[in-house]
């Protein structure tokens, strides 16, 4: 059978899987709506909430990044794990004893002020809003790769199948369905790195496969870091084991905000007030970063390969000879080839073979390469890739059967798919629980609140559906903004919410304001206005460490000068410290 | 109680710090700022810097949510605020 084939049968089954669940697992009122009820076992929580996680960036995009940055590549698989540690010791726990419904309920109620209620929507809906769109268009480009339809057919029917879930069920519909998509993404992702693994190394576990020797070819008995390390340093590029591409305060800042920004992001949050008890918060965060780690350990592993193989099959090799694989991609765009000094053969070096991504001309060259319109740099470099290439194209690279390309196909949608359902349901609850129901119309009845649900799902769902189909360009650019503002807004008060009594109201919402204030400027100037980094070299990526810090200073200093929260406040605070008494999340 | 429930708090506080130190230490310590002398060692194919930022770390960020799970199981019992 052909790939094509397989895909539609691997898409086809997952999707009635999806659609099959959301079925069984419709609801009835908002808290079913919300929160599953509150009663998702530990396991299934950690499945789901690693799934939600997980989007197309983490199943597409990261091995790929990992693979152009060698050990710089670190920030990601750090800093997209790390949070994790963050979030069981200091806030899962804690927010669950608490047990509402959002996380603008928890800083509401919390610091007993509207004003800050509003402050965390607005973060809440800004930063899922920008994540989102970016799943959308991920879905998007995998049915166009795969199934041969359109990118804009393809995010309409993502659109079509999040709605028919998320809005039937809403986090019960959600929570199950990620669970049945970790479970494919995961299949997805390993099967190949295995088959991989073995091919280059002889070792079935690429985590220890790429600390192995090479097998065969003219590299045949070296280690592959080491050969790896030799051919990015003969090529131009910074040792691939080797720090270098970025200052160690820059990976230190960019590392944090990443950590910190994921323990602040509401769709992450959320997925903790699911579980049945204090306890399972806690274990169940365990079990998430679990999963998520099989994929993380994993990625570095493909991206060491993949590096190799695209190096050792392409460089220096005649274009008359290059595989079909290479063929395949030119023809989307993804791969360009400019043979600057005419002799037919593909060279691959550091820098940049052209100024920014292919434009063909729509003419051949004389060896049947596509020829760009691009202007030509002075590098040495002839070769562009895109960096996205590198997971999608692997199985074919190595030679996999068809099946397992479908797979992988199969297993890029869930990744999407899951990701998108967990923030569009933030963004719904957002608006139809914290501003709707807490601040509008206190009144509404069961009904009207679980109908105002869906409508904000549906509503949410043609936006990023918008977005998907018209992608603003700022959208690369804004994924700094979402894990900037999240470290910077929600972290700082969360945690003094719960680990000091004495923060206040005052202090609360001047240090949110502060450290978005700060970190939206900071990121605005380098990506919209040109500006230099001006602040010690950090890049808008880790800037919002800076603005954590400030919260946090903020924060205490307003604090420890206004009086003290009324005494219910305190007795709040002493409550969520201990665990007995957390029945399942409540409305009030 | 009362002095019972900060002496619980002040535990979980102490042990929760311990469990950030070391972290801190995997991560920012032996992926970042050390990473330069640690990869002079080397380990099987790995630079053992490179293989605390890629792997090592990760490994250790998932035993620390389970050993911060155990010891709150053990002092919530031993404290009587269990569930």
């Amino acid at each position: 059978m052909s790939i094509l084939t397989w895909t539609y049968i691997m898409v086809g089954l997952t999707f009635s899987l999806y659609i099959f669940i959301a079925w069984i697992s419709r609801v009835r009122d908002t808290k079913g709506f919300y929160v599953a009820g509150g009663g998702v076992p530990p396991l299934a929580n950690g499945m789901a909430t690693a799934a939600d996680w997980m989007s197309a960036a983490s199943f597409i995009s990261m091995a790929g990044l990992i693979s152009f940055l060698g050990y710089t590549g670190s920030i990601y698989l750090m800093g997209w794990t790390g949070g994790y540690v963050l979030l069981a010791l200091l806030l899962a726990p804690y927010l669950r004893k608490f047990g509402k419904y959002t996380v603008p309920d928890f800083v509401g109620d919390r610091y007993y002020s509207d004003i800050a209620r509003v402050v965390a929507l607005i973060c809440a809906i800004f930063v899922s809003l920008t994540y989102v769109c970016g799943q959308m268009r991920g879905v998007g480009i995998v049915f166009s790769r795969f199934l041969e339809v359109p990118v804009n057919t393809g995010v309409l029917i993502g659109m079509a199948i999040v709605f028919f879930y998320a809005g039937l069920g809403g986090m019960k519909g959600i929570t199950w369905t990620q669970v049945a998509q970790y479970t494919v993404l995961i299949i997805a992702y390993i099967i190949p790195a295995v088959f991989i693994s073995m091919k280059i190394t002889g070792t079935p576990i690429p985590q220890i496969g790429f600390g192995s020797h090479i097998q065969e070819g003219q590299y045949a008995g070296q280690f592959l870091l080491d050969t790896l390390d030799k051919l990015n340093h003969d090529l131009g590029f910074t040792a691939y084991t080797q720090p270098g591409a970025k200052s160690m305060l820059d990976v230190f800042c960019i590392t944090f905000a990443l950590m910190v920004g994921t323990a602040g992001l509401p769709h992450v949050i959320i997925r903790f007030y699911t579980v049945p008890s204090v306890r399972a918060a806690r274990l169940s965060a365990g079990y998430a970063l679990l999963f998520i780690a099989i994929l993380y350990t994993t990625a570095p592993a493909v991206a060491a390969f993949a590096r190799y193989n695209m190096i050792d099959t392409i460089n220096n090799k005649p274009y008359a000879e290059a595989p079909s694989w290479f063929k395949n991609w030119e023809k989307t765009g993804l791969i360009a080839w400019v043979d600057k000094n005419n002799d037919g053969i593909i060279q691959y070096r550091a820098g940049k073979p052209f100024k920014g991504k292919p434009k063909f001309s729509g003419k051949t060259g004389p060896l049947g390469q596509k020829l760009v319109k691009n202007p030509i740099t002075n590098s040495p470099n002839e070769l562009y890739v895109d960096r996205d290439i590198m997971v999608l194209a692997n199985p074919e690279i190595a030679n996999l059967p068809a099946w397992v390309i479908a797979l992988v196909a199969a297993g890029g949608l869930a990744a999407a798919l899951s990701t998108a359902s967990g923030l569009l349901l933030v963004i719904a609850s957002s608006i139809a629980h914290d501003l709707y129901y807490r601040m509008i119309n206190r009144k509404a009845t069961e009904k009207q609140r679980l109908l105002v649900g869906r409508i904000m799902i549906g509503l949410a769902v043609c936006i990023a559906g918008y977005f998907g189909i018209n992608p603003p360009g700022f959208v690369a650019q804004v994924v700094a903004f979402a894990f900037g503002l999240a470290a910077s807004s929600f972290f700082p008060i969360i945690v003094l919410g719960i680990f000091s009594a004495r923060t206040n109201r005052e202090g609360a919402i001047c240090g949110m304001l502060a450290g978005i204030i700060f970190t939206a400027a900071y990121i605005i100037n380098i990506k919209f206005m040109g500006g230099k980094p001006w602040f010690m070299g950090i890049s808008a990526e880790g800037i919002g460490t800076i603005g954590m810090v400030i919260n946090f200073i903020v924060t205490i200093v307003v604090s420890s000068m206004t009086k003290a929260p009324p005494k219910e406040i305190q007795d709040l605070v002493n409550s969520i410290r201990t665990p007995r008494g957390a029945g399942a999340a409540v409305d009030h | 109680m009362e002095k019972n429930l900060k002496e619980y708090w002040s535990k979980n506080v102490t042990f929760m710090s311990i469990l950030l130190v070391i972290w801190a230490v995997v991560s920012y310590g032996c992926g970042i700022i050390f990473v330069d002398a640690l990869n002079a060692v080397k380990i099987s194919g790995f630079p053992l810097g490179f293989w605390f930022a890629q792997q090592g770390s990760i490994y250790v960020f998932v035993c620390l949510i389970f050993i911060y799970y155990a010891y709150m199981q053990k002092l919530d019992r031993e404290y009587d605020v269990h569930e």
